[in-house]
């Protein structure tokens, strides 16, 4: 299979993500396409790294690995305190530092 | 010993620290003894430099000791040296040896005080400073010194701060003396321009030479002169000459100790002790000198009909040190250095014990220094007035006394100095008879202040005199010293005349030592001197005796008639011929006027309200503007940041057009070809200008293009790359010589 099929699929991904990170209002779901926005950056640092054998792509998707664990705790935390603050998640209703 | 002179300034200074940081912990009595000590150490030092080193001290031009390099710029280096020659050794011993007196009487002076530590503190900060600026062997070092006894001086004006005029006595002194450092600055700027270096030694050797101090600078007059005069703004600055006198006599409000070590014995002199220092320079400017000398007389004359009418204590011997220190000025003003710094020498000791004395009488009297309730306590007071009246008749100018000899030192100088040539040659004569008139006004003042204080009888209330009392030992003791110094220091200077009577020939001892520091003594005829010896003694002898037909006593008389006959007069030199309410309308009251004005139009109106008003409001009308874009919506912020962040990777991410050119040079022709080291070539187009008049020569896909240009010369080709596709473009210029 050639490399770029990989490179295709990993900016499918991201642009799947970002879209979803933009227009969903729930905020579960914008995290869920952060991690697949994150998930598409290490597809293609490994698509790189085995293109051009440098194995440098390889640790740096390993890391994205660790800080994609990070913030998902990390934002869940934050989805699970607002949501006790607030009775709900909408992203649309969260607006206090409106103006 | 020679590698010992950095410890004289330093101890007093240690001590300081200490007492500053640690003192509250201690008890009085340690206290005390550290303070002392601390000075009575640099004394000790001080004196085995000076004795042990005699020889090279005096007539090897002194010892020098480089403590470390302080500060190098370019050519110049400014080290951190200190330096003991007979000049700076003296005023080194008077001012540990003065010093040290004047800690153990603050002992007792300050035993009801609260605030020991902070008092000792700051008079070892003093000595430490002062010594610093006696041995200071570069400009700087002098100067850092002159400004701590500035500080020193105003802390210990403002001692009692609570009282709001201690405070603004300080606060004045502090001021007064700003504007002569001011001149000191300049005088330094001016030497150090001129001879390219601050060390004293290093300008000293220059004037000697004559050479750029003696080029004009302005008006026709010559750098010396200048530096001279500016120089001299901040002797009088320090030392309380016309017109920067005001400041001395409203410093008598800090502690009498005080008075008496900075404000009669030591601080005060640093001006004398600048001019004779500077002494080589000086003789370059016998116009500068003149200034010198006259200011200086103006000053003794003014100052000593000043303190005909004042009725405080400590007011008249204020008064008087600024007139003594017209003396010296007029000394060291005719190029009679040795002489000036005679005068200094002999009148530290009697005036410092004449300050004593007024602390003392202060502490019997609960307080008062007023001379018109006091009388009679020569009976009280027997030690203090037997201390009292040597130092009087000292000062007055009384044969074998020590101010004696210094007066006759500065007289016999003003009336034979040759130093001002043919124009000027009238100041000599004038400052000479000035001060004969000044030193009868002396004697008046001082005897009227002998005979109100402890003569007739007592004329303060019950009370007061039922409080009267001899002061403690650790006053009395340093008295007593004082009074042996004022009639033993004169001896150092007899002038030659008198030397004769008992077999010996030459100059004094003094005048030799001082000879390689300052120059050699005045050649003065012997007839001048006996003359000028006749007339002091008989101005001193005349003001003794009219004070004592005025006051002898108590108030007598004629004193009353002259009150009454002149009462304008009187008022008038009691008011100081109010010359600080001269100064109020002329200079301080314009400047807080001005400063009025400016703090409301600079302060108010453009700081306040135009600089940081008008960003306020430029900042709030943005904000009102734009917090539209502040939705409070996350997914909107992360849009925006998507879309930065594209228009940034567009920008620096997309290929770049190439800049490299190779260029081979053929006789008259060139031919230019692009290097695409990305192989883009399919987008890229090429034109190219030769000849650098604005318009293409070739144009198109081709990378590479030829010219030849119509002769030799040089040449600067351009080219511009533009990429079709990612829209970039790059400018290359390049020039090109033709041979």
């Amino acid at each position: 299979m050639p490399g770029h099929y990989y490179i295709l699929v990993s900016l499918a991904l991201f642009f799947i993500g970002t879209v979803g990170a933009l227009l969903r209002r729930n905020a579960l779901f914008v995290l869920m396409s952060l991690e697949l926005q994150l998930g598409a950056g290490s597809l293609a640092l490994l698509t790189f790294a085995r293109g051009l054998g440098d194995q440098r792509g390889h640790v740096v998707a390993f890391f994205v690995m660790a800080l994609a664990a990070a913030e998902a705790a990390v934002g869940l935390a934050i989805v699970v305190s607002v949501y006790r603050a607030r009775k709900t998640i909408d992203l649309d209703a969260i607006s206090e530092l409106r103006n | 010993m020679f590698s010992h002179l950095h410890m004289i300034p330093l101890l007093p200074l240690l001590g300081a620290a200490y007492l500053i940081l640690f003192g509250r912990r201690h008890s009085r009595g340690v206290v005390q003894t550290l303070a002392t000590m601390a000075v009575f150490a640099s004394f000790v030092v001080s004196a085995d430099a000076f004795f042990a080193g005699l020889p090279a001290v005096v007539h090897q031009g002194g010892i020098t000791e480089l403590v470390y390099e302080w500060f190098s710029a370019g050519n110049t280096t400014v080290d951190l040296s200190l330096r003991m020659d007979a000049l700076s050794g003296l005023l080194c011993l008077v001012v540990t040896f003065i010093g040290t007196l004047i800690h153990i009487y603050s002992a007792g002076y300050m035993s009801h005080d609260e605030d020991y530590p902070r008092f000792f503190a700051y008079l070892n900060l003093f000595c430490g400073a002062m010594l610093m600026l006696v041995l200071g062997d570069t400009l700087p070092v002098v100067f850092i010194g002159w400004e701590g006894v500035g500080l020193a001086s105003y802390l210990l004006i403002g001692f009692w701060y609570k009282e709001n005029a201690n405070a603004s006595a300080g606060k004045k002194a502090f001021i007064t003396n700003r504007i002569g450092d001011f001149g000191f600055l300049i005088g330094m700027f001016l030497l150090f321009r001129a001879t390219g270096t601050l060390d004293i030694q290093g300008i000293l050797d220059s004037a000697k030479g004559g050479g750029a101090l003696t080029a004009p600078l302005w008006w026709g007059q010559s750098v010396a002169f200048w530096a001279g005069l500016f120089l001299f703004v901040g002797a009088a600055g320090k030392s309380a000459q016309i017109p920067l006198y005001v400041w001395l006599p409203d410093a008598m409000a800090g502690p009498t100790p005080v008075s008496a070590l900075i404000h009669a014995a030591t601080m005060v002199t640093a001006g004398v002790y600048l001019v004779a220092r500077m002494s080589a320079v000086y003789m370059l400017a016998p116009a500068a000198l003149a200034i010198v000398a006259i200011v200086g007389a103006l000053t003794a004359l003014f100052a000593a009909i000043i303190g005909f009418a004042q009725n405080d204590f400590k007011k008249v011997l204020a008064y008087s040190t600024v007139s003594q220190l017209g003396f010296m000025f007029v000394g060291v003003g005719t190029a009679n250095f040795a002489g000036g710094i005679f005068h200094l020498f002999t009148h530290a000791f009697f005036k410092a014990g004449l300050f004593l004395c007024a602390g003392s009488v202060m502490h019997a009297m609960s307080g008062s220094g007023d001379i018109t309730k006091m009388g009679g306590l020569g009976k009280k007071l027997p030690w203090t007035t037997r201390v009292f009246q040597i130092c009087w008749l000292a000062i007055c100018g009384v044969p074998v006394f020590s101010g004696f000899f210094s007066k006759d030192a500065i007289l016999d100088g003003a009336f034979a100095t040759e130093v001002y040539g043919h124009g000027l040659a009238w100041v000599g004569p004038l400052v000479g008879s000035m001060l004969l008139l000044a030193a009868l006004g002396t004697a008046f003042y001082m005897s009227r202040l002998y005979f109100l204080a402890f003569s007739g009888p007592c004329r303060a209330d019950e009370h007061t005199q039922h409080h009267i009392h001899e002061s403690p030992v650790s006053m009395v003791f340093p008295l007593v010293v004082l009074a042996a110094g004022a009639i033993l220091s004169g001896f150092v200077g007899v002038p030659p005349a008198i030397r004769e009577l008992f077999g010996k020939h030459g100059e004094s001892t003094l005048a030799v030592w001082l000879e390689p520091a300052v120059g050699a003594p005045l050649e003065i005829a012997h007839r001048t001197e006996w003359l000028v010896m006749v007339f002091a003694t008989l101005a001193a002898l005349t003001g003794i005796g009219l004070a004592y037909v005025f006051y002898g006593g108590g108030y007598r008389s004629p004193a009353h008639a002259f009150a009454k006959k002149f009462p304008g007069l009187v008022s008038l030199a009691r008011d100081k011929f109010r010359i600080d309410e001269l100064y109020g309308v002329l200079i301080i009251r314009p400047l807080q006027a001005m400063c009025r004005i400016v703090f409301q139009v600079v302060d108010r109106i453009l700081i306040d309200k135009i600089l940081i008003g008008g960003w306020a409001f430029v900042v709030d009308v943005f904000g009102r503007a734009f917090r539209f874009i502040q939705a409070g919506d996350v997914q909107r912020y992360l849009a925006v940041f998507a879309i930065g962040l594209a228009v940034l990777f567009w920008i620096t991410a997309r290929p770049a057009a190439p800049d490299a050119v190779r260029f081979v040079v053929e006789g008259n022709t060139v031919s230019a070809t692009v290097v695409d080291d990305e192989a883009a070539s399919g987008n890229l187009t090429y034109s190219f200008d030769f000849n650098g008049d604005g318009i293409a020569d070739r144009q198109g896909k081709m990378p590479n293009a030829t010219w030849t240009f119509s002769g030799p010369a040089d040449y600067t080709v351009s080219i511009v790359v533009e990429d079709t596709r990612w829209h970039t473009r790059r400018t290359i210029k390049r020039d090109v010589e033709i041979r």
